[in-house]
């Protein structure tokens, strides 16, 4: 268990969103989800997988997702996860959430918002 | 239904998740061995990584939603293999917990159908009876008068008042004449009770018609008995003591008259009377009737308001009839629930046994959390090691919680089993004179209550483990239990605390147990003052028809006709010695009390309510055949017939409450003719007492001194009679025998009612028997229970202190003194739950007091003789686990490590 400092802990669902981002792009395992991750955030997002398989299963048990085995690209079968129509419009609803959040809590932070 | 479809696929579930973690491992180890670390070292760095696998696959296992069922089921499954494996164990807790949830469910069951549902009739709380005291005679429930009846009626308090009387009567005109009991009830009866019946109409509550009409109503048992079910049987008419009357009606089966005693509650016919006329008398306010008056509050009215309105009613009323209401006699009239009439007697015995059903509940549930917690040390490193495997604290509390109450649930279901098979031998046990106007039924209310004890016994005895389990510490228990097996100390403090508890609640109900037991020896072995043995009772009734013209026993002298040729064909009867007559109240012991207003000469203006006793009527036999002794005077002779002064007997109970420091001898008196005479003559000449004999329980096993006065039955022939037989009698034949010489004589009698008087006698202990044995049974069930409890902790410290015991006796110790001290460990936990015991005795002996006869509640015998009785079978518990001790080989023992 890598336990450095540069690691921080991701807000409540926020794993879910980041998942489901990274589902979004294609069919894809547990196992490149988590490289996948850790590549596009330079290395700064390490999922456990204490916490990574949990959530794919909430995930599919919630129906935004669906899973299917086929072989990898090693040859050995591995459990791949790609959206569901559901997942598809919750994702998007989500990411548009965030992007506003994020905006505010930006806007909030740079000073600018009038009235205050 | 995805989640029953996921439950039922679990296997295909688990290999999947298997497979997909471990090929996410895989893939790891691949990584690290391309930066180029050797295989097994990469292997080892990951396994760190990922941390307890198994905890990652709980996690999704738990995401899966359907994790509390899986769970459950897995504990379940794992809970019978645990009652699989140790299958004497489970036997035993799922026995114990079966005989204390089937004993807990029957009596409550009897509760239910007494105490919580005493009344079966719609909205039962409205139902009232209203009662007439006179505190200034000193007389309470004095009857009422007609003018009072009406004003009740107006008063807006109650939507129906109702007066009724009982009586019985001669049911003829069919195959053979019978006995049935009846009841003349106001038109609004039925209505008021709110009871449709099964068959053709009730009476018109707004019937308005005096005197008896010729309607009358039956009971379901009646049509079955006298009409063999007819269905046309509307319309079809019975003669009552000569009168004929019209079935308008058949009530429901189960329906009965919320009477006070058992004759009352099995009336058979309802007659419809109008209080306005004959035979009730003109209405005059001060003519007190005895009748039963009961009424329908109207709704949304308690009790207590009821009663607040009604005292104004009585006050205004005094005010305005100063004449009928003197200040002196302090006139009131009290509202009581009708359910007092059945549960009032019971009440105090009901709640004595639930109390000592459930004690021995909680004594059951005692051993069994006993039981589990040995059980639970020899499990402690199963379960430290689930513990460290990963397995949440919560998860092991549940799933132990979980064994506990499938042991309970089993329990509570066999012991729902047995009692529904032992229902018939149970509802034997009953005595009839318990009162209840429900039949007793395993209904909804009893099965949650057998499930809710289930529930609360198996958490009481699941708790004990389950916490032991919850405060498991891992690195000491995984380094102790790498050897032998031991419990903490802890543990062994609880299973202490437990056995004390179980002797203290042990010797609660056996000291209850004790207490009843002396008191029915008291009363069993009391004088009886009379003597019951080879005699026999049989009743007949002589009509008494509302037209005179129709009675042909009208006078004492052609009554007294029949009662002395039906003695003498009495005497010739096979086996007959003697014979005698009496009126009903003569025979001894019955259930019913009927007392009559008397007036003593030279005092009759003292009061105008008179006080009551109880009067009999008997031929000149009677006191010799049941063996009272005359103490002064003389008895009733031949002589003493209808045309010589009339004469009076009376005990010394009588003579001592009326003639204090006197003698009672040539004293006069009247005395009036009891509830059941409304509209008969009272006596009107003064009735001189001849004689004074000695106190006899022939009233009431309890009471010796009940005032009682006797006259010569021919001179008041009485119509409820009773032969008595003395002899050497074939109680099987005599009811036959005597029905014959009874219809020889007139073939329009009916013969009922044959009895032993030894019988009587033991019927008349029917209840508290009942009370006693029960309660006696629960006892030595605690008693063995408590035993075992204490045999078993005792048995469990002896095997633990094997190795020091062994290294005691290496070192020289004597076997003897090892045995004392096993024997004093043992006795100590006895004396501690004694001591405890001893003070909630104490509490529960005072508060059955009433129940209790010619014995204090703190009974020292009882006490003392309980407490040597617990701690001798304590001593014999602890014996066999001692000698164990004392037996141990030093070399095995030393070794055993």
């Amino acid at each position: 268990m890598k336990n450095t400092d540069d690691r921080f802990d991701l807000p409540q669902g926020t794993l879910d969103l980041l998942i489901m981002r990274v589902v979004a792009l294609g069919p894809i395992h547990g196992y490149a989800i988590a490289q996948r991750i850790q590549q596009i955030s330079r290395d700064a997002l390490q999922v456990q997988q204490g916490s990574l398989y949990p959530a794919l299963h909430r995930l599919e048990y919630k129906k935004l997702l669906s899973s299917r085995w086929k072989p990898s690209e090693t040859g050995r079968e591995a459990k791949f996860y790609e959206l569901t129509s559901r997942g598809r419009t919750h994702l998007k609803v989500e990411t548009e959430n965030w992007t506003r959040l994020t905006d505010v809590v930006s806007l909030i932070f740079k000073g600018t918002l009038e009235g205050i | 239904m995805g989640w029953l479809r996921r439950l039922f696929s679990r296997e295909r579930l688990e290999a999947d998740l298997d497979k997909e973690l471990r090929f996410h491992f895989e893939n790891e180890v691949a990584d690290k061995v391309r930066s180029g670390i050797p295989e097994s070292e990469a292997r080892r760095l990951t396994r760190i990584e990922f941390g307890g696998i198994e905890q990652i696959k709980e996690d999704c296992r738990e995401r899966r939603g359907t994790m509390w069922l899986e769970s459950l089921l897995q504990d379940l499954r794992y809970a019978l293999r645990m009652f699989a494996k140790s299958p004497g164990f489970s036997a035993i807790a799922i026995l114990t917990m079966a005989l204390g949830i089937g004993a807990t469910t029957a009596i409550f069951s009897l509760v239910d159908a007494t105490l919580l549902h005493p009344l079966p009739y719609p909205h039962p709380e409205e139902l009232v009876r209203i009662e007439d005291d006179l505190a200034g005679a000193g007389t309470t429930d004095a009857g009422i008068s007609i003018p009072e009846f009406k004003d009740l009626q107006r008063s807006g308090i109650f939507k129906y008042v109702v007066l009724q009387i009982f009586g019985s009567a001669n049911l003829t005109g069919l195959s053979q004449p019978s006995r049935m009991q009846y009841e003349g009830v106001s038109p609004a009866y039925f209505a008021m009770l709110g009871v449709k019946p099964q068959l053709g109409q009730t009476f018109d509550p707004q019937d308005q018609t005096p005197g008896f009409t010729q309607d009358v109503v039956i009971s379901n048992g009646l049509w079955k008995r006298a009409f063999g079910s007819d269905p046309h049987i509307v319309g079809r008419s019975l003669r009552g003591d000569n009168d004929l009357y019209r079935v308008i009606g058949v009530m429901p089966p189960g329906f009965r008259d919320p009477g006070r005693t058992v004759g009352e509650r099995n009336t058979e016919q309802w007659a419809a009377l109008g209080f306005e006329e004959d035979p009730a008398h003109r209405p005059r306010r001060s003519l007190r009737l005895p009748l039963e008056t009961v009424g329908r509050l109207k709704p949304g009215l308690t009790v207590a308001a009821a009663q607040s309105q009604l005292d104004a009613l009585v006050a205004s009323l005094r005010k305005q009839f100063p004449d009928d209401y003197p200040a002196d006699s302090k006139w009131t009239v009290r509202l009581v629930p009708l359910k007092e009439n059945v549960v009032g007697n019971v009440r105090q015995s009901l709640i004595l046994l639930l109390g000592a059903v459930a004690l021995v509940l909680l004594i059951g549930c005692v051993n069994v959390a006993n039981l589990l917690l040995a059980r639970a040390s020899a499990r402690s490193r199963e379960m430290a090691v689930r513990q460290a495997l990963g397995a949440a604290r919560k998860r092991l509390v549940r799933q132990l919680l979980t064994e506990g109450l499938l042991l309970s649930l089993l329990g509570g279901l066999a012991g729902l089993v047995i009692v529904f098979c032992m229902k018939g031998f149970l509802l034997r046990l009953i005595p009839e004179s318990l009162p209840r106007l429900n039949d007793l039924s395993i209904n909804s209310t009893v099965t949650l209550f057998a499930l809710a004890a289930s529930i609360a016994a198996g958490v009481i005895f699941g708790l004990a483990p389950a916490r032991q389990a919850g405060r498991l510490n891992l690195v000491s228990t995984l380094r102790v239990e790498g050897r032998g097996s031991k419990g903490s100390t802890e543990q062994t403090r609880t299973r202490r605390v437990l056995v004390v508890t179980e002797f203290a609640l042990s010797l609660v109900l056996m000291v209850a147990a004790g207490l009843l037991l002396r008191s029915f020896w008291e009363l069993y072995k009391a004088p009886l003052g009379f003597n019951p043995q080879h005699v026999m009772s049989v009743q007949l009734w002589l009509p008494s028809p509302n037209d005179d013209k129709t009675d042909i026993y009208g006078t004492a002298a052609q009554e007294a006709v029949f009662a002395r040729e039906l003695l003498r064909r009495s005497r010739l009867l096979p086996g007959v010695q003697e014979a005698a007559l009496g009126s009903e109240p003569s025979i001894p012991l019955r259930h019913d009390r009927n007392p009559s207003p008397l007036i003593v000469e030279g005092r009759e203006t003292q009061s105008k309510q008179p006080p009551l006793v109880e009067r009999s009527q008997v031929t000149p036999e009677y006191f010799h055949m049941l063996e009272i002794p005359l103490l002064r005077g003389r008895l009733f002779n031949d002589g003493d017939d209808e045309k010589a002064p009339q004469v009076a007997v009376i005990n010394q109970a009588m003579a001592e409450t009326y003639w204090p420091g006197e003698d009672p001898l040539g004293k006069r008196l009247k005395v009036g003719r009891g509830r059941a005479g409304v509209g008969q003559r009272a006596s009107k000449t003064w009735i001189t007492i001849v004689g004074v004999i000695a106190d006899a329980r022939t009233e009431s096993l309890a009471n010796a001194s009940v005032p009682q006065i006797y006259l010569s039955l021919y001179q008041e022939t009485p119509k409820e009679l009773a032969i008595f037989l003395r002899g050497d009698l074939n109680a099987s034949a005599i009811p036959e025998e005597v029905r014959a010489t009874v219809q020889s004589v007139n073939p329009e009698l009916p013969v009922y009612g044959a009895q032993t008087l030894d019988d009587a006698v033991s019927a008349s202990l029917e209840q508290r028997r009942f009370s006693m044995e029960i309660v006696a049974a629960f006892a030595i069930t605690a008693l063995l229970l408590a035993a075992l409890g204490i045999y078993g902790v005792i048995s469990y410290l002896v095997s633990e202190r094997t190795q020091e015991i062994g290294i005691r006796l290496a070192l020289g110790a004597r076997p003897g003194t090892i045995l004392q001290m096993v024997l004093r460990q043992g006795l100590g936990l006895a004396v501690a739950g004694a001591g405890l015991g001893l003070v909630g005795s104490v509490i529960v002996s005072h508060l059955m007091a009433g129940l209790l006869y010619g014995v204090m509640p703190t009974d020292p015998l009882t006490f003392v003789g309980v407490t040597l009785v617990l701690t001798g079978v304590a001593a014999a518990a602890c014996y066999i686990p001692a000698r164990r001790a004392m037996r141990v080989d030093p070399m095995i023992a030393l070794r055993y490590e």
